[in-house]
């Protein structure tokens, strides 16, 4: 059996923990794409295309995400769609992050009031003329705090990414732990390792809504 | 010639019967008073004249074009008709400078300098030509109402609505903002305006409406009708706002 040494262990973690980060980003990124698709869907005044996105939010937000990783990686599969643990796990991650964040986004601009789509409707713009230069500038101060917030559970939705056998930072501590029997200390340290990654974020986010609430 | 004319247009909220059956004709020129009772009809009327509301019957011209909700319809009117709101409705996240630069540059298309020629000159006219560059958090009510103007007035409409745009300021400020009015009105100006404010629509209109239930219930001269009133309800009325 192959000795762990302490450094073996951390350096183990942290090489992971760039997956982990990896797939954080790819999800993020995925998820706000998609966000900004369907919130201009909802945005439109039809409503066969709200009911889509209404729909698309419901089931996404509805059903656990680990469950949503099994569909995508094994469902698909059986389908006979070889989908690897890496892009069936992105591709969960992006319809989780998308289905919330198109949520929140929605109450940052319903936080806008009337008055200021009535303004652009007399003053003769367009629809995508009040959203570019009216709505969306204000949306996006509003709603950078809560999506900075969220990007927290995007990170912690990776971890989930271990069952389907991708191979991040919540994978390699079981791993180890198996190798090592020392559950406490390499737990510790994954829990140590995701705290690092979120806590930042969490405080970026609070200083954001106090920015934004003091230049209000 | 009738530069806004509605005939006969009802208008309902699900089961509501806002306005019932409406007729109304506006000149080029005329400052129009529409007075009445919270709740008779008078805001409805002005949203159904800009395409802000739907309505259910009967016809609104502006200028002989039919008045819809429609999208493109709705655009085109906003060339002619201009709204100020209760509450101002200013872009915070702008200038003032660029509030009033926004319509002209994308909706007409004007170039970024001339935009700004109109601008100036706009907010000369409402007295406020060196708050160009503040945002509007920093000016006072009665100098927000007056940029809303100055933006409506960027676009030159042919008609000018107002509803209640001196009802959410404190009273001192009330006067400034009607000087501006009173001098567009000089010019010749068409306004319609939904207003508590009496003496302006005595001494400054030239026609007073008089909104009870959704009909209008007395409409003529505003020195006549506000002196001697016909109907019950009229008189009612202006015993309660004097
Ligand atoms: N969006 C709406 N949905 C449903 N009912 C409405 C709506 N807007 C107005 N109403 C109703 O229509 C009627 C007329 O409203 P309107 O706002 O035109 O009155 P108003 O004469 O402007 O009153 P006020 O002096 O209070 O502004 C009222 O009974 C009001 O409750
Ligand atoms: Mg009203």
């Amino acid at each position: 059996m192959i000795q762990f040494s302490n450094y073996d262990i951390i350096s183990n973690l942290l090489f992971a923990t760039q997956w982990t980060i990896l797939l954080s980003l790819a999800a993020f990124i995925g998820g706000t794409s998609v966000a900004l698709l369907l919130t201009a869907m909802r945005l439109t005044r039809n409503p066969a295309m709200q009911t889509v996105v209404r729909i698309y939010v419901e089931l996404f937000q509805g059903t656990p995400l680990l469950m949503q990783m099994f569909l995508c990686f094994f469902g698909l599969s059986m389908l006979g769609y070889e989908i690897s643990a890496w892009s069936a796990a992105i591709l969960s991650l992006t319809c989780f992050t998308s289905a919330f964040l198109v949520e929140i986004w929605r109450g940052c601009i319903d936080t806008l009031p009337k008055g200021q789509w009535e303004a652009c409707r007399c003053l003769g713009l367009s629809f995508l003329q009040t959203l570019r230069h009216i709505i969306l500038p204000q949306a996006i101060r509003v709603a950078t705090a809560p999506t900075v917030g969220f990007s927290v559970q995007v990170i912690k939705g990776t971890a989930l990414a271990s069952v389907i056998g991708f191979v991040e930072l919540t994978k390699v501590g079981t791993m180890l732990n198996n190798a090592t029997f020392e559950p406490f200390k390499v737990f510790t340290l994954v829990a140590l390792i995701y705290f690092a990654l979120c806590y930042p974020l969490s405080l970026y986010s609070k200083h954001l809504e106090k920015k934004f609430n003091v230049s209000r | 010639m009738s530069l806004v004319n509605l005939h006969q247009v009802h208008k309902y909220y699900g089961d509501l019967h806002v306005l019932k059956g409406i007729d109304l004709d506006i000149k080029a020129g005329e400052v129009v008073s529409i007075i009445g009772k919270s709740g008779s009809g008078k805001s409805t009327l002005l949203r159904c004249i800009n395409g802000l509301e739907e309505y259910q019957q009967g016809g609104i011209t502006v200028d002989g074009n039919e008045v819809t909700t429609e999208d493109i319809q709705v655009r085109r009117l906003a060339l002619s008709v201009g709204m100020i709101f209760q509450n101002f409705n200013l872009f915070p996240h702008m200038t003032v400078g660029e509030n009033i630069m926004l319509a002209p540059t994308i909706v007409l298309k004007k170039s970024k300098a001339e935009a700004e020629e109109i601008a100036r000159a706009m907010l000369l006219k409402v007295g406020l030509e060196e708050k160009f560059d503040s945002y509007p958090e920093k000016l006072s009510g009665g100098q927000q109402q007056r940029v809303a103007i100055a933006r409506a007035l960027a676009m030159s409409p042919k008609v000018l609505l107002c509803d209640e745009i001196t009802s959410a300021l404190d009273p001192e400020l009330v006067g400034e903002v009607l000087k501006v009015l009173e001098q567009l009105a000089k010019e010749g100006m068409t306004l319609v305006l939904v207003t508590h404010e009496m003496n302006f629509a005595r001494d400054v209109g030239s026609k007073v409406v008089f909104m009870h239930q959704g009909k209008v219930w007395e409409e003529g001269d505003s020195k006549t009708l506000l002196s001697d009133p016909q109907t019950d309800e009229l008189k009612q009325f202006i015993g309660a706002v004097l």
